[in-house]
Formats: structure tokens, sequence, C-alpha cells
């Protein structure tokens, strides 16, 4: 329990720390000592836990809780401050009406309700622990590097940083707090942490800065980002009430134990599925995430991989026992399908790199969605694989960009031309990432297999979604290849005469990619022993145990010899070659240096070349539009139903 | 312990005939296909002079990396049949064939030559329209036989086909996208040297344009595999229909060659996706109730 | 015996042609002369290409791009001038705009006169082609480098 404790509030004394901090290179010395402890201390206390299964800790503190709530009341009030200062009414009317809820269950009847343990740490959680303390400490590490050309490509504006990595930390310490409590409340409070934490650092370039550096577009996304989160706040702080009020208790486990046929557990299940689903950025409440691209890259990397998302699909995975087979988990099963289909063809549209990335871990967050929603022990199997190896290689990605940003100019994919000879390091960990995400044998189509065969064998309540599900699931990976592959085809363009300009990069950010792309090669060499000696045993604890694997033991073994395979041939053959070099094929008129062809006049033309968009197919505007209807009636008429069923049930009581 | 023989000879097997059959395959199809526009048309044995032929070329190549993949495509290709005659699970060897068709693309996105990458991307359009009926296929055998692996499938008591009609004529129809016939020839093919040259494939050549055309072969002969499955019963007759159904579809496929002009690619992703919709998943649909029932 | 032979791919090339012999190399594919019964298949792509058919004279505007096709063929390689005005620039041989027959730019093999070249003197040319493609083919397989294409223009024309 020390550990845990350690990882909560030893980033929040290095975030303090930091904010007063004003020297360069003594940051750079507590960032890097703080990540080293960070991912040492999660790594420990994972180690400390391995063998013993799922523990509960019955910490008891009122002083505890009850400095939760006075900051829960503080931030309410900055928030309440915030929006009217910067006109977002909304975003006060949601603070307003969800911690004077809270507050006020709290004083009352949740002061009644016997918390037997607040805190506990099961294989899930020792998952989320590693993927925070492991891949959020290299992203801050990264940070170091990429902030200083940040700052130094916007010359004008004050020096922030340490401001920024601050809410970095807090972010981190917010974030373990958020998948060790067992206790609803303290839940809740890191949640609106991570909420209000995004917030800030969405509007890094726009929020309490003078009017002529203000980025007015990164001032409304980070309120966008804040009053959708709140939104789902609401839901969360509802959650809580009905249960302390309805099933008598605030805690998690004593949540999950009640069962996937009690009302109780479905309606708060429905709620707190909600709440996923606003912080998972699922449609339609996606467009938050993709504002959030105006954020230094870092801020994007951490909030789409290893933390603020994963919060959200951490508890409908979290959940998955209460929501396999009712309302609830349809409702969530049908968002998440809705979003996994849609945001990957909506990915096809983008040639913004970032956009891209945004899209694809909108529709691979849709897709653990979906997993937790059918709650099968098979779906919870390829949801939790698909939370891993969407964490290590979406980050890995989010950083790749992150530097190619800072060093070609631009994030456009199209402006990546010939990245394979500008910088080959990078467009190797790059294509190393692209591969991860969707190709086979690498890690995510693992778990597309498992979620597949998990969507197939789920037990059907209406008897068509499975159907619909594996539809979408079909459709949605083709179109998940499509726009993946022809990344990595521009990735891997040799375009003659580039020059290679790699040096400038920083060493934090070598570093940090560099264990990112050993973390995807080990996560994918090692998969087997990950479900075997983690997943499966937390299924076995959740859900009495798992039937049979999606993928069994003997294709998981093929699946790892062929990462090996693949390697192999990479340090055996790649860039070898003893014939001879000529130039590509130019209908006669080469100018001899593959980039130049002679035109009609004989002068030199350039030679240029483009992705498909298929923009009147797959347009973003028409996708999230359809999307944004089709999930607003399933969370429409799942929540509707419940709501009338609630007040119903409120109203026949009296 | 005899599983396990039987599963290394088929692969061994496989291995090694696949290529003379499927080369054997593609000189009848050439001699058909003459014979259907007219012309007297080349030896059988064509296919195979064309690859020797290839094979004593000078060895060029374009930038150092375009032959890993194309080896890479190679070997994935070969996993791909061997998994599959060896009986493992389809889903693996889909997943495995879109690998091998990645790193092709790769490779021909490498070469950054404005022919390959249209072609590049052609053939990464024709992946996105045919890869969800190849997945519905999957599952199609899976609800019908309770498993994914092909060896369980080949002894099932009852054809699938019967249960799988929709599903087969989806099949049948994206076959013509993966045999690279008219009218879905957008990325490369035997004819085309109009627009695109020739496709994904311009800048390969020698060796490495004869290794593709032999994992095309490989390819084509695990595809038949593919039609086979819908028809195994585990007797006898249930697979000599497989067989006499694949030559079939083979021909059905020269003819469809023969008697279209190349079309659009919206036709081709338009109409591969809507087959895979009202086929495919109508038939999943229908397959459901009728095992309820 | 040598498969380059026995599958003969050729490209061809339209440098200055009046679209005579052109139709005349294109009707070798039709079905009344059928050349695929030899193996040979028109590609279009150099690198892929055993064969260079070119019709026509060649001039200022099209001999690098003919020197450039001839380069991107891998070898064993083969050139067939195809029609008088391939051969020797033909009734245009003198004029102030063309530099001459193919052979001013890239070594010629085999020379296939006629205004237009009927389609049977092209098929034989093809053919005659071959046995230059073997003599090559035997000149690598024994392990020298192929001997280099002698100067342009200046040995004797055969009769195909």
């Amino acid at each position: 329990m020390g550990t845990i404790f350690f990882l909560i509030l030893f980033p929040t004394v290095v975030a303090i720390l930091l904010l007063v901090l004003k020297a360069d290179a003594a940051r750079d010395i507590v960032v890097k000592i703080a990540c080293a402890a960070i991912a040492a201390g999660s790594i420990y206390l994972a180690v400390q836990y391995f063998t013993k299964g799922t523990q509960y800790f019955d910490f008891e503190s009122h002083a505890v809780n009850m400095t939760m709530m006075v900051i829960e009341i503080i931030l309410a009030v900055i928030i309440v401050v915030l929006a009217i200062r910067y006109k977002k009414i909304l975003a006060a009317i949601l603070a307003i009406a969800q911690t004077p809820l809270v507050c006020w269950f709290e004083l009352t009847k949740g002061h009644d309700i016997e918390v037997a343990n607040n805190l506990y740490f099961d294989r899930l959680s020792m998952i989320m622990v590693l993927i925070i303390g492991i891949v959020g400490s290299l992203i801050c590490l990264y940070a170091i590097g990429y902030m200083k050309d940040f700052q130094h490509h916007h010359a004008g504006a004050p020096d922030r940083r340490p401001w920024f990595f601050f809410l970095l930390f807090l972010f981190l310490a917010a974030m373990t707090g958020l998948v060790t409590s067992n206790n609803l409340i303290w839940m809740y409070f890191f949640w609106e942490i991570t909420s209000l934490c995004s917030f800030l650092l969405i509007g890094y370039n726009g929020l309490f800065h003078k009017e002529e550096n203000e980025d007015k577009v990164a001032t409304n996304n980070a309120f966008r980002a804040l009053i959708m989160n709140l939104g789902g706040g609401l839901g969360f702080a509802v959650a809580i009430v009905y249960l302390g009020t309805y099933g008598g208790t605030i805690e998690l486990n004593k949540l999950l134990a009640m069962g996937n046929a009690s009302q109780v557990a479905v309606i708060v299940a429905a709620f707190l599925a909600f709440a996923g689903i606003t912080k998972a950025a699922q449609m339609p409440f996606n467009s938050w995430l993709l504002g959030a691209m105006v954020a230094p890259t870092p801020t994007s990397a951490l909030l789409h991989s290893s933390t603020m998302v994963k919060a959200g699909v951490f508890l409908i995975i979290k959940l998955a026992p209460v929501l396999n087979g009712n309302y609830a988990g349809f409702m969530t099963m049908m968002v998440g399908g809705i979003t996994f289909l849609l945001a990957s063809f909506s990915a096809i549209s983008q040639s913004n790199g970032k956009r891209v990335l945004a899209y694809s871990t909108i529709a691979n967050l849709g897709l653990i969605v979906v997993c937790g929603g059918i709650g099968t022990a098979g779906a919870v199997w390829a949801g939790t694989m698909l939370i891993i190896f969407h964490a290590v290689t979406k980050s890995l990605l989010f950083l790749c960009v992150g530097t190619a940003e800072h060093n070609v100019g631009s994030r456009d994919i199209e402006d990546l031309d010939g990245l394979f000879g500008k910088m080959p390091r990078l467009a190797m960990f790059m294509m190393i990432g692209i591969a991860g995400m969707f190709l086979a044998p690498f890690g995510m189509l693992i778990s597309k297999w498992a979620a597949m065969v998990a969507f197939v064998n789920a037990p059907s309540m209406f008897g068509f979604e499975n159907i619909l599900l594996i539809g979408i699931i079909c459709f949605g990976s083709a179109a998940t290849a499509f726009y993946w592959v022809k990344w990595l085809g521009k990735m891997a363009a040799v375009v003659a005469g580039t020059k290679n300009i790699q040096q400038n990069v920083h060493g934090s950010e070598w570093f940090a990619q560099g264990t990112l792309v050993a973390l995807t090669i080990i996560v994918c060499l090692l998969f087997p022993f990950i479900s075997s000696k983690i997943i499966v045993p937390y299924l076995n604890e959740t859900f009495g145990g798992i039937a049979d694997l999606a993928i069994s033991s003997t294709n998981m073994i093929i699946m790892c010899i062929m990462v090996a395979v693949i390697l192999l041939l990479i340090v055996f053959f790649f860039g070898r070659t003893n014939k001879k070099i000529v130039n590509i094929y130019l209908s006669g008129v080469n100018e001899g240096d593959n980039l130049q062809f002679e035109d009609a006049f004989k002068a030199p033309k350039p030679l240029a070349l483009r992705n498909w968009y298929m923009d009147s197919y797959f347009g973003e505007k028409k996708m999230n539009v359809i999307g944004d209807i089709l999930s607003s009636v399933a969370i429409i008429y799942v929540l509707g139903m419940i709501i009338g069923f609630v007040i119903g049930g409120i109203g026949g009581g009296m | 312990m005899n599983g396990y023989v039987t599963m290394i000879i088929f692969v061994v097997a496989y291995l090694v005939l696949a290529p003379f059959v499927g080369g054997l395959l593609a000189g009848i199809d050439r001699k058909i296909t003459a014979r259907m526009q007219g012309r007297v048309g080349p030896p059988i044995l064509q296919p195979f002079y064309d690859v020797g032929k290839l094979f004593e070329k000078e060895p060029i190549t374009v930038n150092k990396v375009q032959d890993f993949y194309v080896l890479c495509f190679f070997i994935f290709i070969l996993a791909t049949g061997a998994f599959f005659f060896a009986g493992l699970n389809l889903l693996l060897v889909i997943f495995t064939l879109t690998i091998a068709s990645v790193f092709l693309i790769v490779g021909a996105f490498s070469s950054n030559s404005p022919y390959a990458q249209v072609g590049a991307e052609r053939e990464l359009l024709q992946m996105m329209a045919y890869e969800p009926m190849v997945l519905l296929t999957a599952i199609g055998f899976y609800i019908f036989s309770g498993s994914f692996d092909v060896s369980a499938i080949v002894n099932l008591s009852g054809m699938p086909f019967f249960y799988l009609i929709g599903i087969f004529v989806g099949f049948v129809f994206i076959l013509t996208i993966k045999f690279r016939k008219s009218p879905f020839d957008l990325s490369m093919s035997h004819h085309a040297h109009q627009e695109l040259v020739k496709g994904l494939v311009t800048e390969y050549s020698g060796k490495t344009l004869g290794l593709i055309e032999i994992a095309h072969w490989y390819e084509n002969i695990f595809l038949l595999g593919f039609v086979f499955l819908f028809f195994c019963n585990g007797t006898w007759w249930g697979y000599l229909i497989g067989v006499v159904v694949c030559l079939a579809a083979y021909f059905l496929e020269v003819l469809i060659d023969n008697s279209f002009a190349r079309m659009k690619w919206q036709v081709a992703i338009n109409s591969a996706w809507i087959v895979a919709l009202c086929l495919g998943i109508g038939n999943l649909f229908i397959l459901k109730f009728l095992l309820m029932v | 015996m040598a498969y380059v032979t026995k599958s003969p791919w050729v490209i061809h090339y339209d440098g200055s042609s009046c679209n005579g012999c052109d139709i005349e190399v294109l009707a070798c594919l039709t079905p009344m002369y059928d050349v695929e019964r030899f193996g040979i298949i028109n590609t279009g792509n150099p690198k892929h290409a055993d064969v260079f058919l070119v019709t026509g004279s060649v001039n200022e505007q099209n001999k690098e791009v003919v020197k450039q096709i001839y380069e991107q063929m891998p070898e064993p390689k083969a050139v067939v001038a195809i029609g008088i005005c391939a051969c020797n620039g033909g009734i245009f041989k003198e004029c102030y705009n063309v530099q001459g027959g193919v052979d001013t730019v890239i070594p010629v093999d085999c020379y296939v006169p006629g205004c237009a070249a009927r389609p049977e003197a092209i098929i034989d040319g093809v053919v005659a082609g071959l046995g230059v493609l073997a003599a090559k083919r035997e000149a690598m397989a024994k392990g020298g480098s192929i001997p280099a294409p002698e100067a342009p223009a200046e040995e004797g024309k055969e009769e195909a």
C-alpha cells in the first residue's frame, strides 16, 4: 500500500517542486530523476503484488476524505471563476451541479456508509499502473527536449514550462489514484482532477495568456474538453449518489459483486459507463479529443495513450461484469461500435498526422468500449490487450510526429516526404509504431482478432447486435488498414537526394522513443506471457474463469514466431543489396535524379506524389454527423429509459 | 502424433506443388483467354518460361530496401498458404495474408515512383474493398462449424455451402479482385500498360518480379483452397465437388476477365462493400436464425 | 536453351513514326498474327522488357527518351528497328530536324525495313532478335559481362 501512496504523493510533490523551479538545468534533473523514480516505483509495485492477486487495503482516514472534499470544492470554484472569466457558462453550471451534489451526499448519507476498503490493487490496476508509470514518465522525459524547442518556436510567449510540467506530473499522480481507488468518491476525486488537468493542458497556449498572446482556439477547445468531461463527471456523481442511496455502498468491488442482473448495479453502471464514454472521447463526445491537438505534443501523447482517455476505458473495462447482457452494456457497445467504425473512416480523410492519430485513438478506444460493453471474459481479454498495445504504440507515434514537426516544420503527412532519408531513425520508429498499430503479427491486430471472436461468441440480447458488431469490426478494420498503410508507405518512400537532419533531435526525445520502440517489440514478443500471467488470472477472479481463450496458445506462439521472423529478416536483409541501383521509370523523361522529369518544353519539373483521402466517401464532417446522431440515439434511448425508471422509482417510493 | 504427420505432409505438399499447379492454372488461363479471343495462345507452360526468363535477367533495383519488402511478401504468402493447409486458424491465415499484401504495397511505395505508387494506392483500395468479405467468410465458417480451424471445418458432417450460399457468392465476387481480373484489375494486371504502366510492380524487375509471380501462384492456390472449404463434408465426394467447383470458379473468373472492361475504382469499392454488406452480413443473420431454430 | 527466347517481352516506342508501322506492330497482337503464341507480350515497361521495338526516326526531341528507355531495360536485351524510318531515317533522312535511324542513338540488333513494315516481317525481326538475346544470355551465364555494345551505326545492316 505504501508504494501506491508513493506513486500518488511523489508525483504531486515533484509537480509542486517543478512549479517553483525556474531554471532549465534544475528542471531537467528533477524531471529525469522523478521519471526514473516513478517508473521504478510502478515496476516495484507490480512485482510486489505480482503473486498476490487482488489486494484490498482498508486504509481509513477521515482527514483524507475531508481534504479531498475541500480540494474538490476549491476545484469547482476555480472552474466557476474561469468559466465566468471566459464566458463559458455551461462549464460553470455543470460544476455547480455536481460538486455540491457529491458534497451533500458525502456529508449526509455517505457519512453513514461504512467503507471497508478505500484502495485496492488487482491485475488490471497493475497493467494501468505500469502504463502510467512507464509510458507516462517517458512522455514527461520527452517533454524536456520538446518543450525547449517549443519555447524556441514560440519566442514571443512567456516561458510557462514550470506550469506545464506541474500539470504533467499532477496528471500522473491523479491517474495512479484513479486506478487504485476502490472508494468511488475517491475515484471521482481523481477523475475530476484529470478533467481539470487536461483542461489546463489543452488550454496551455490560451488560458491565462495576455490578450495578444492568447490562442483563442486553445481556450475554446480547452473549454469544450472541460464541458464534456464535466458532463461525464455529472454522470459519475449521479451514479455515486444512486449507488449510495439504493445500494448502500460506495465501493467498486461491492458494485461489481452485485452482478449484471441487479437493477441498482445496472443503473449505476449505465451512468458510470456514460462518464467513461465522455472521458474516452466516444461519439458524440469525440470532438474534445480532436480539439486537444492544439496543445503541445507531449500533452496529446499523454492524453491519448497512457492517461485521460485510458481512465475512461479503464472504468468501462472494470465495469464489464455488470455491463454484460443488459441495457447499460447495450448502450456501451453500440456507442463503441459506432465510434470505432466512423472514426476509422474519418481517419482516412485526414492528412494532418496528429488528426489521423486522434481519430485512430478514438476508433481504438471505441473497440475497447465495445469489449467492455459486451462484458464477457473473452471480450475483456481483448479490451485489456488493446489498452496495453494502444498505450505503447500510440505514445510512440505521437512522440515521433512531435519530433518530425519540430524538425521538418510540419505535421502534415504529405510534408513528411522523404523522411526515410531525412531522419531515417525517426522513420523507422514511426514504421514500427504504425506496424504495431494494425499489422499482424504485431499487437493491435491480435487484440482485434480476439475482439472479433469475442463478438461472435457473446450471448446476444436482441439477436442482432452481435452480427452488427461483427460487421462493424470487419469494415472498420479494412478502413484501419487503409489509412495506416498509406502512411506507412509515405514513411517507407525512399526519396533521392534527401539530407540527413536527424542530428538536431534532443537526446531525451530519442531515449523516450527508443524505449517505447523496445517496449512495443517486447510487448509483441511477450504477449502470451502477459496474457497467461496477468490477464487470465484477472479474468479468473472477475468472471470465475475464462472458458477458452479467443486465441489458442499455439496461435499466440505462431504470432510471436512471426514477429521474430520479421525482426530477423530486418536484421539480415534490410537495406542490403548488391544489385545495381537504377533510376525509377518516368516514361523515359527522368532527369536522372528521380526527383524531376522533363516536361513538354524540355524544362525540368519536380516530381510530387500525394496520397488518397477519399473525401467524398469518408469526409470527416459527414462521418461525425452520422456518428453523433447514431450514438446519441443509443445513449438517449438507454439513459432516458433508466432516468425514467429512476424517477418513477423515487416517485413511487414517496 | 498422426495429426502432426498429416499436417506436415499437407504443408510440404502445398509448398512443393502449389507453384506448379498455380503456374499451370495460369497457363491454362492464358490459353483459354486466347481461345475466347479467337487466338491460338501461348503454350500451357508459358508462365514457367516467363518466370524462368525473369530469373535470367540482370539484377537491378531502384533502392536498397525494395527487395527486402518483396522477400517478406514472398515469405508471408508462403506462410499464409502453409497455415491454411496445415489446418490452422482461418483468422490467422487471413491476417497473415494481410501482412503479406502490406509488404508488397510498402515495397511499391518505397520506390517513390508515380506509377508504382498509383498502383500501390489502388491495391490498398482493393484491399479495403475485399477485406470485409474475407473476414465475414471466416466468421460464417465459424458460426456454422463452431471453429475457426481449417482442420475442423474440413471434417464437418454437413456441407457449409448450403448454409453459406450468400457468403460463397460474395467470396467468388471478391475473388475477381484477388485474382486481379477485369473489371477489377486496377492495381496491376497482365494487360495493364496504358495508364499505369504496370502499376504496383512497375519498379520490380528480374528475379524480384519472378518472385512476385510465383507468390501469386501460391496465393491463387490458397484462395481456391478457400473455395474448396465451402464443399467439405468429410467425404470423398464432398472433396470431389470442392475440386470441381474450384476449377469452375477459376473458369468463371477467366470468363469474367474476358467479358468486362476495367472499371473505375469507385465501382470496385462500392460493389465489393455492398456485396459484403448484403450477401455477407445478410447470410450471417440468416445463419444465426437458422441455427437458433 | 535460355528461357529468354521463349518469353520475349517487348516494349514499343514510337519515335516519330507516321503511325503506319505502329499499327502494324499492334496488328501482330491481334488474333490474325497472335504473337503471344511465342510468348511475346507487350509490356510497356522497359524494366520488364527484353526486346525494344522502335518505330520512326530519331530526332532532338526524342533521342534522350530512346536512350533512357534502352538504358532502363535490364540485360539481356535486344533492339529491333521497325520500318525504314527507324532503320536509317527513311524519306526524312535529310530533314533538318531528323537525326537519322535509331542506331544513331543506341545499338540496334535487327533492322526491319518497309514502309510500313509488314507484321510478318516484324515477327521475323523479333524472332531474329531472340538469337541476339540467347547469345547475350549465354555470355552472362558464363559469368562474363555482356559484351559492350559496339559503337552505333557503323556496322553492316542485315535483312531480317
